[in-house]
């Protein structure tokens, strides 16, 4: 098994703590993890994006054209990386702020009204986990034990009091992905 | 049990210096190797190990402290990014000069100049060719993965000491910000004053013992005579590296009509290239250079009469495609030698090098082995 994958949105979205908690999770399952953010003069409100690859073999290259799935989370992103996504790959994007959906017709597209949940759950910090738990849903590669403990890995001490949280949104993204495409 | 963890790569080689007994970093910022010293001070191992972290006032007081800390024994490390190490290259001509050991971490980034702060390898001359002035080499080592960033912080200081001669890592931004899983080495105590005495008390400048002569450290000698003894002394330690350390991994070469040639990310992207082009039916394997100095070259003599061509993939205008060329050349073999690269802080694609490869062998792939006489 190797998945390849890219995470992309704004800055400050989460979306470089999101892939080192999927990483953390792949080496709870005894995975080889490769985590390559985009680098540079990058700011809040910018644009960040992070390469997360979990495979059962030697990782080769960390630069990936064609990847088995997207975390699309701006219009921006989808339209940079729409494209980018394997025939018969998964996209997971979050319809807020999104003018042009998706247009492929040959991969599979899913949508978490994320943004507006997290707001709802009175937490909007805890928007991209509620995606994380979502992308679980559709690509069921971790299961939610060695997610809880990537979370106590990744997360400071003083923060693992918010775990139950986390599991909480995760649990929540889960439940409200919906299908839009599958193929 | 080891310690498994998710780390950068720049904080590995900060953990690593640690772990491995390090007396003395010595270091100035610098994208993209800034979280090294960051990790360090983070780390605050004065309180746990006495290492010492200073943050020095430029890159070319850094190497002038890790001179001096050099000369009396203790192992002593700082890193920086290209523009950095040029300014150290002096600093590292006297330490190459003085014979002293010590390690150096270059987080490559896009020049000339200030470029860019995106991954390169265009510091490939650089580092093995000397860099600062005068007849000299530095042991350069290319991790190709957070793991051997962790591994080659220990296996640096080791051949810098066995060789009393200042040892590189020679890595890029692409290393350095990524994260991978990592099997942390176990912490070795720092050596003890009596066990630094016992070990180099014949050349380190370790405060005068009653029984024997003082310990000079300098790379000074005004006695042409005796430079080019000294010379003539170092030639022969880096002879014996060529001979002793060379230190490479070739993947599927046994049965492959192409040699791709690449060191560091380059060849974590060139192992997919392979990957992709045995799919099309293209018999391709890839040579990556652990050691650049010393070159492998008596594997890519042995590759060089049984192959059809190799192909150097650089982050760079082609430097180590020079190298293979003069083994290719050595061996007496007339296969073709190609480079392909991109640069400025652009890393080439698994499928970019794929198609580099058809492109520049066309004939060899339809016609075989084009031998020119």
């Amino acid at each position: 098994m190797t998945e390849e994958m890219i995470i992309a949105g704004f800055g400050g979205q989460g979306v470089l703590s999101m892939g080192k908690i999927l990483a953390y999770s792949g080496i709870m399952e005894d995975k080889e993890v490769t985590w390559f953010p985009s680098y540079g003069p990058e700011m809040r409100g910018g644009t960040a994006n992070v390469t997360v690859i979990l495979s059962d073999t030697r990782i080769s290259s960390p630069i990936v054209k064609h990847f088995d799935t997207a975390i699309i989370l701006n219009q921006q992103s989808l339209d940079k990386f729409q494209d980018s996504v394997k025939p018969g790959g998964t996209l997971l994007y979050d319809p807020n702020g999104i003018i042009h959906p998706p247009e492929r017709t040959d991969i599979n597209i899913y949508k978490v009204d994320a943004t507006v949940t997290a707001v709802e759950m009175g937490n909007p910090k805890v928007f991209n986990m509620i995606v994380f738990g979502s992308y679980l849903k559709v690509r069921p590669i971790l299961t939610l034990d060695n997610v809880e403990k990537g979370l106590e890995k990744s997360l400071p001490v003083r923060y693992h009091k918010l775990i139950p949280l986390n599991i909480q949104a995760i649990k929540k993204g889960q439940e409200i992905v919906e299908s839009v495409l599958e193929v | 049990m080891a310690e498994i963890r998710l780390m950068k790569g720049n904080e590995v080689l900060a953990e690593a210096a640690i772990r491995c007994g390090c007396d003395g970093y010595f270091g100035y910022p610098i994208t993209p190797q800034s979280e090294v010293m960051e990790t360090l001070m983070a780390r605050e191992p004065w309180n746990e190990t006495g290492m010492v972290v200073l943050q020095a006032e430029s890159e070319v007081a850094a190497i002038n402290m890790l001179y001096g800390a050099a000369g009396t024994g203790k192992k002593s490390m700082t890193s920086s990014s290209s523009p950095g190490i040029s300014l150290m290259s002096e600093g590292l001509s006297y330490i190459a000069g003085a014979e002293l050991p010590c390690l150096v971490v270059n987080v490559q980034r896009g020049g000339p100049g200030l470029g860019t702060i995106q991954p390169s390898q265009a510091d490939y001359f650089q580092a093995v060719k000397g860099g600062g002035h005068g007849d000299y080499k530095l042991i350069v080592l290319a991790p190709s993965s957070v793991q051997e960033m962790n591994d080659f912080v220990d296996l640096g200081f080791e051949l810098a000491f066995k060789y009393r001669n200042p040892a590189m890592i020679l890595t890029d931004g692409a290393l350095g910000q990524m994260m991978e899983k990592v099997e942390l080495a176990e912490f070795k105590p720092r050596w003890t004053e009596e066990e630094i005495e016992n070990k180099f008390g014949v050349w380190a400048s370790t405060g005068k013992k009653t029984n024997r002569d003082r310990n000079v450290v300098t790379s000074l000698v005004m006695d042409s005579e005796e430079m080019e003894q000294n010379n003539l002394r170092f030639q022969e330690k880096y002879k014996k590296m060529e001979e002793e350390e060379v230190r490479y991994e070739a993947i599927q070469c046994e049965d492959a009509d192409f040699i791709i040639v690449a060191f560091g990310t380059c060849s974590r992207v060139c192992l997919k290239s392979v990957e992709l082009a045995r799919a099309k039916g293209l018999k391709v394997g890839l040579l990556r250079p652990i050691t650049l100095f010393p070159f492998p070259n008596k594997i890519i003599k042995e590759l060089a009469r049984k192959s059809k061509g190799f192909l150097s993939v650089e982050m760079s205008a082609g430097q180590m495609v020079e190298d293979i060329k003069l083994a290719v050349y050595e061996a007496g073999s007339t296969v073709r030698v190609n480079y392909y690269g991109r640069m400025g802080g652009i890393i080439p694609t698994p499928e970019e090098v794929v198609d580099a490869l058809e492109d520049k062998f066309s004939w060899e792939i339809s016609y075989g082995v084009k031998r020119s006489y």
